[in-house]
C-alpha cells in the first residue's frame, strides 16, 4: 500500500489518476484499451464490455471511456454536472473471488486509506433497459460519496451470461474532485503543471450544451436514427456482430440527443428504448454465435 | 443437548434483506432438522453474515416402519415396482393376510449426518428476493457471492460441500473459519462455538447482534447531540437501515454549511435521509439545527476528521445542486410553466398533463361549492397543481412533487390556500397521511383523484387481482377518506358525472361508483366494521352519499346488536325461506293484503303494525333519522314472532287464506328490504 499520508498532501492530478488506474489494473492482467471511437452514454456500451461479457471466453480489460449524457449539460455553469465526462471501466470475466479486495486496492493506490476513509458497499442493482442487461452489486461509498459502481453481470442483450463478469465503473471527475479536495469540476488540476479541467473542457461544455438543447437538428437526428436502425439490421443479416453493434451504439446516442431536445414524449420514449434494445439483442446474439463457431 | 452453530459469510447483503434472511434461515433449518427437535434457536444478521445457533438432539433414534405392499396375487411387475421404489429386495418382504408387508428398521442417525444432508439443499433453495451467479460456471446462487460456511456441532465441523455432480458449487464446503472486520481485522480465523464466535468477532471489530449495533448507535447519538446543544430527531426506519450497513458502528456529527440552512426542510430531508442516510437534528426551540450525524463502519485512525470532512463535502455538493435548482426554478413563475405540460404525456391513451389540467380546473371549480371552497381559488389551485413537474427540483427529486409546487406558489405570491392545495392535492398518499381538511385543498384533491379514476375507467384500465399499476385503489380510497374524515355531504354520482366530462371516452359511471363503494367495504372490513351491513344497504338502495351510507350502516349495525334486531333478522330469514319455497309453486306474492281474509288474531296484529310502520319508517329514512327508523322497525319483532308461533301459512285446504298470508310475509320482507337487503347480512 502506498504512503497514503503523503498522497493526501500531494494529490494525484486528473491524468495521474488515470495512469495510476491503468498501472493498477494492468497488474491484475487487464488489457488496457483505448476509448471506443464512438459517442456513447456509458463505458458499459464499449463492445469490450457488452459483447465480451457474453460467451465462454475469459476476458479482462480496463479503459477510459468518454461518456456523453446530452441532458446533463449545464452550459459549464454547474460545478458537478457535465454532458461529457470520463468513466473508467474495468471488466473481469469470470469475476475473481477477490473482486472486492482488488477494487479497494485501487482506491488505496489513489491515496484513499480505508482506516481513515469510511468505505462501504451499498445495495445498487444495475439495469440498462436499452442494452437488455442487468446485474446485482453495489454503489461503493467513500465517506458518504459514491465513488464507483460495482456490478456482477447476469444478463446482457437479453442473454443470460455463461461466465458472470465483475464490472467496475469509476466516475473519474468526481473521484478526482474528492482526491484533490476541489468543489468545482473546472478547478481540477488536470496535469499537475498548471492546466485545469476548465482549460480543457469549459468551452466544450458550453458549446455542446447549446447543441444538445437548442440547435441539434431533430429531423436529421430522427432520420439518422432510422438509418442506423436499418443498417444494423442489414449487417446482422450478414452475421457481422461488431459493425452492427456500432450502429446500435449510434442509435442509442441519437436517441439520447433527441431526448435532450425534448421532442420525445413519455410514451414514445419507451418505444425508442425498445427499438434500441432490439438492436442490442440482435448484436448480442450474433456475437455469441461467432464466439461459439 | 449439543449446540449447532451455522454462519453464512458473504459479500455485502442489502440492508433491507438481512432480517428477513435470518428469519428464513430459522424457519428452514427448524423444518429441515425437525427430527432433531431444535430448541433455543437464535439468529444473527448483518452486512456480511447471517448466523444461527440452536440446541439439537444428538441423534435421531432408531425406528421400525412397516409399509403395506401389493396384494399377494398382484402381477410380478407391480411387486418389482414397489421394491424399486423403496430400494428393497424380495427378502425384506413378508406376507401378511392378502398383502406383502415391507418391514424396515431405520438405524439411529447421528445429528451430524442429518445436518450434513439437510444443509446443501437448504442453501440451494434459500429464498432471497433476488439472487445471482458469480465466478466460474456454478449454478449455485446467493444474494451476493457466498464466501464461507461455518457449520459446527459442539465445536466439531459438520462436513458437507455444495458440489453437485458437475457443478463445483464454487468449491464451497463447511468449515470452522470466518473473517472479522474488512479493514480492522482482515484474514480468516477459526471459531469453536457461538459464544467463541461472538467474542472473537468482538475483538475483530464486528458486533454480530443487530440489536446491539442499533443500541450502540442510539447511545452515541444522545450524548453527541447534547454536546452540540441540539436534539436528535428519532427515525426508527433509518436506524434500522444504517444498522444493516455497518459491522462496527461509529457515530460522528458533521456541520451543515449555514449558506444552505434556508433551503426548504423537505429538500434538506431528501438529500440527508434518502440519499445519504444521515440523521437530522433540531434546535431545542424546534427549528432545524445545522448538524447531521452519520454512522461509519471504522474506528478512524485520525479520530474521524477525514471522514467528517468528506461527509460534509458530499452534503455540500448535494445542497449546492439543490440550491441551483431552487434558485433556477424560482426565476420563472409557476403559472408560466403550465403550457409546458402540454408536452408532458400523462398516459398515451388519456393524453397530456396539460389536458388533465384543463379538466382539473373545471372539475375543481364544480366541486368547490359542494365543499365550501371558493371556486376561483379551487380553479387556480388546479391550474397550478401540476406545474412543478417541469421544475428542475422535481425532475431531480420526484418525491418532492407538490411540496415544491407549494413553495414556488408562495414565492409567486399566490394565495396561501392555493399554495397549500398545490401541495395537498396529492393527499392522502398513504394510510399514514391525513387527508386534506382545508376546503380549497379538498376540492383540488377530489378533482385529482376523480379525474384519474374517470380517465382510466374510460379507457378500460382497471385494477386486476394482482396488479394496480396506476394506483386506482389508492385513489378511490383517497376519495373515501377525504369525504368521510371531513364529513362531506356530496353525491358520488354527481362527482363522477362531472369528472366524466372531457375524458377520452365515455366513463362507465355506475361501475366507477360501485368500485369506490367496494373500496369502502374493503376498508371497513380492514377496520373490523360490519362491511356486510354496508354491502346490504348499498344493494337495497345504491347511494353515492358516503356519509349517509355510513350513518345508515351504523344505525343498522347498532340495531343488529340488540335482541330485537337479532330476532327480527331471524324472522326475516324465516319469511324469506317460506316465500322462496312457496314461490317455486305459485309465486311471487306481490299483492295487497286483504283484511277480510285475516282470520287469526296474530296475523291481524301483524298486518296492522306493518301498515303503520311502513310509511313511518320510510318517512324517517327520508329525514335521515336512521336510528328512529330502526326503532320503528323494532316494533315488528313481537307481532312477527307471534305470527310464526300461532299462524300456519301453508294451509292446504284454503288457497285464498294461504295466498293472503304469503302477501303479508312478502310485505314484511319488502318493508325491511327498503332499509337493507337483510339476506346479505352475515351472522
Amino acid at each position: 500500500m502506498p504512503d497514503t499520508a503523503q498522497a493526501a498532501e500531494n494529490p494525484l492530478s486528473f491524468q495521474d489518476l488515470i495512469l495510476t488506474l491503468h498501472r493498477y489494473w494492468a497488474a491484475q492482467g487487464c488489457v488496457i484499451l483505448q476509448p471506443y471511437d464512438m459517442e456513447m452514454g456509458a463505458g458499459t456500451f464499449h463492445p469490450a464490455t457488452t459483447l465480451r461479457a457474453l460467451g465462454p471466453k475469459p476476458w479482462r480489460a480496463a479503459y477510459v471511456q468518454p461518456s456523453r449524457r446530452p441532458s446533463d449539460g449545464r452550459y459549464g455553469e454547474n460545478p458537478n454536472r457535465l454532458q461529457h465526462y470520463y468513466q473508467y471501466q474495468v471488466i473481469m470475466k469470470p469475476s475473481p473471488a477477490d473482486a472486492q479486495d482488488l477494487l479497494l486496492g485501487s482506491y488505496a493506490a489513489m491515496g484513499l486509506d480505508p482506516l481513515r476513509h469510511d468505505f462501504r458497499f451499498v445495495e445498487d442493482d444495475w439495469e440498462s433497459p436499452t442494452l437488455g442487461a442487468w446485474g446485482l452489486g453495489w454503489e461503493v461509498w467513500c465517506d458518504g460519496m459514491e465513488v464507483g459502481q460495482f456490478t456482477y453481470f447476469q444478463q446482457v442483450g437479453g442473454i443470460p451470461v455463461v461466465l458472470p463478469s465483475f464490472e467496475m465503473t469509476y466516475g473519474l471527475e468526481r473521484l478526482a474532485m474528492y482526491v484533490q479536495d476541489v468543489e468545482n469540476v473546472y478547478d481540477l488540476d488536470f496535469n499537475g503543471a498548471g492546466t485545469s479541467y476548465g482549460d480543457v473542457f469549459l468551452r466544450a461544455e458550453r458549446e455542446y450544451s447549446a447543441h444538445n438543447f437548442e440547435h441539434a437538428d431533430t429531423a436529421m437526428l430522427t432520420r439518422h436514427f432510422e438509418d442506423a436502425e436499418r443498417e444494423c439490421a442489414g449487417l446482422l443479416g450478414h452475421g457481422l456482430a461488431l459493425p452492427a453493434y456500432d450502429q446500435c451504439i449510434k442509435a442509442s446516442h441519437l436517441f439520447n440527443l433527441l431526448d435532450a431536445r425534448g421532442v420525445i414524449s413519455v410514451a414514445e420514449r419507451a418505444a425508442y428504448i425498445a427499438r434500441v434494445r432490439t438492436l442490442a439483442k440482435g448484436c448480442a446474439e450474433a456475437w455469441v454465435a461467432g464466439e461459439a463457431g | 443437548m449439543p449446540e449447532l452453530f451455522v454462519e453464512l459469510f458473504s459479500e455485502e447483503i442489502p440492508a433491507r434483506m438481512q432480517a428477513r434472511a435470518a428469519e428464513d434461515l430459522r424457519r428452514l433449518l427448524t423444518e429441515a432438522l425437525a427430527a432433531l427437535s431444535p430448541e433455543d434457536v437464535r439468529t444473527f444478521h448483518g452486512p456480511r453474515r447471517i448466523a444461527l445457533v440452536a440446541q439439537v438432539a444428538g441423534a435421531v433414534a432408531a425406528a421400525a416402519t412397516v409399509e403395506r405392499g401389493p396384494r399377494l396375487s398382484a402381477p410380478e411387475q407391480a411387486l418389482a415396482g414397489f421394491l424399486r421404489k423403496h430400494g428393497a429386495t424380495r427378502d425384506d418382504l413378508r406376507p401378511d393376510g392378502d398383502y406383502w408387508m415391507l418391514e424396515r428398521i431405520s438405524e439411529a442417525q447421528p445429528a451430524a449426518s442429518v445436518i450434513a444432508a439437510a444443509m446443501p439443499p437448504l442453501l440451494r433453495q434459500f429464498p432471497w428476493p433476488k439472487s445471482m451467479r458469480w465466478g466460474g460456471t456454478s449454478d449455485f446462487t446467493w444474494v451476493r457471492p457466498l464466501r464461507r460456511i461455518v457449520c459446527l456441532l459442539d465445536g466439531t465441523v459438520v462436513p458437507f460441500a455444495l458440489r453437485d455432480g458437475d457443478d463445483d458449487g464454487h468449491g464451497l464446503a463447511s468449515g470452522n473459519l470466518t473473517e472479522g472486520h474488512r479493514f480492522h481485522a482482515p484474514g480468516a480465523f477459526a471459531v469453536e462455538s457461538c459464544a467463541d464466535w461472538q467474542a472473537k468477532l468482538r475483538t475483530r471489530y464486528v458486533v454480530v447482534d443487530a440489536g446491539h449495533r442499533s443500541e450502540a448507535i442510539e447511545n452515541d447519538l444522545g450524548p453527541l447531540s447534547d454536546r452540540h446543544g441540539v436534539v436528535w430527531v428519532p427515525d426508527a426506519g433509518l436506524l434500522d437501515e444504517v444498522t444493516g450497513l455497518v459491522e462496527w458502528p461509529v457515530v460522528r456529527m458533521g456541520r451543515i454549511d449555514a449558506a444552505y440552512m434556508d433551503l426548504p426542510p423537505e429538500v434538506m430531508q431528501v438529500s440527508m435521509r434518502v440519499n445519504q442516510r444521515y440523521f437530522a437534528f433540531r434546535e431545542p426551540q424546534g427549528g432545524a439545527a445545522p448538524w447531521f450525524a452519520f454512522v461509519a463502519n471504522i474506528e478512524p485512525e485520525d479520530g474521524g476528521a477525514t471522514m467528517i470532512a468528506g461527509n460534509e463535502r458530499v452534503l455540500r455538493a448535494r445542497f449546492a445542486d439543490a440550491r441551483y435548482f431552487w434558485d433556477l426554478d424560482r426565476s420563472a413563475r409557476l403559472e408560466s410553466r403550465v403550457p409546458a405540460l402540454d408536452s408532458v404525456t400523462f398516459h398515451a391513451r388519456i393524453g397530456t398533463q396539460g389536458a388533465r389540467v384543463v379538466r382539473l380546473r373545471r372539475l375543481a371549480a364544480r366541486i368547490a361549492p359542494m365543499v365550501g371552497a371558493d371556486p376561483a381559488l379551487a380553479e387556480r389551485a388546479a391550474l397550478l397543481c401540476k406545474a412543478d413537474l417541469t421544475t428542475g427540483m422535481v425532475g431531480e427529486f420526484p418525491e418532492l412533487q407538490g411540496v415544491m409546487g407549494r413553495y414556488y406558489a408562495l414565492h409567486d405570491g399566490e394565495a396561501p390556500e392555493v399554495a397549500d392545495a398545490v401541495r395537498d392535492h396529492y393527499a392522502p398518499k398513504g394510510p399514514n397521511e391525513a387527508p386534506p381538511a382545508a376546503p380549497v385543498s379538498i376540492a383540488a384533491a377530489l378533482a385529482d383523484k376523480l379525474d384519474l379514476l374517470a380517465g382510466f375507467f374510460a379507457i378500460g384500465e382497471r385494477p386486476t387481482g394482482s396488479g394496480d399499476p396506476y394506483a386506482l385503489r389508492r385513489a378511490a380510497l383517497g376519495v373515501i377518506r377525504i369525504v368521510r374524515e371531513n364529513g362531506l355531504r356530496l353525491s358520488l354520482d354527481a362527482l363522477i358525472e362531472a369528472a366524466a366530462e372531457g375524458q377520452p371516452a365515455p366513463v362507465p359511471a355506475a361501475d366507477l361508483r360501485d368500485f369506490i363503494v367496494e373500496r369502502l367495504r374493503v376498508q371497513m372490513r380492514a377496520e373490523g366494521a360490519r362491511h356486510d351491513v354496508l354491502a346490504a344497504i348499498f344493494k337495497a338502495a345504491p347511494d353515492g352519499d358516503i356519509v349517509r351510507l355510513l350513518a345508515r350502516t351504523d344505525a343498522v349495525t347498532a340495531f343488529l346488536g340488540t335482541q330485537d334486531g337479532r330476532d327480527l333478522l331471524a324472522g326475516h330469514r324465516r319469511a324469506a325461506n317460506i316465500l322462496r319455497i312457496e314461490g317455486r309453486k305459485d309465486g311471487p306474492f306481490e299483492g295487497a293484503v286483504e283484511a277480510g281474509l285475516l282470520t287469526e288474531p296474530a296475523e291481524r296484529v301483524l298486518a296492522e303494525v306493518l301498515a303503520e310502520i311502513g310509511p313511518a319508517a320510510l318517512d324517517l329514512l327520508a329525514r335521515e333519522d336512521f336510528a328512529g327508523a330502526m326503532a320503528v322497525l323494532a316494533r315488528l319483532r313481537a307481532p312477527l314472532d307471534a305470527f310464526f308461533d300461532q299462524v300456519t301459512v301453508n294451509i292446504g285446504d284454503n288457497a285464498a287464506l294461504r295466498r293472503n298470508r304469503l302477501f303479508l310475509l312478502n310485505g314484511v320482507r319488502s318493508t325491511m328490504d327498503r332499509i337493507a337487503d337483510f339476506s346479505q347480512i352475515e351472522g
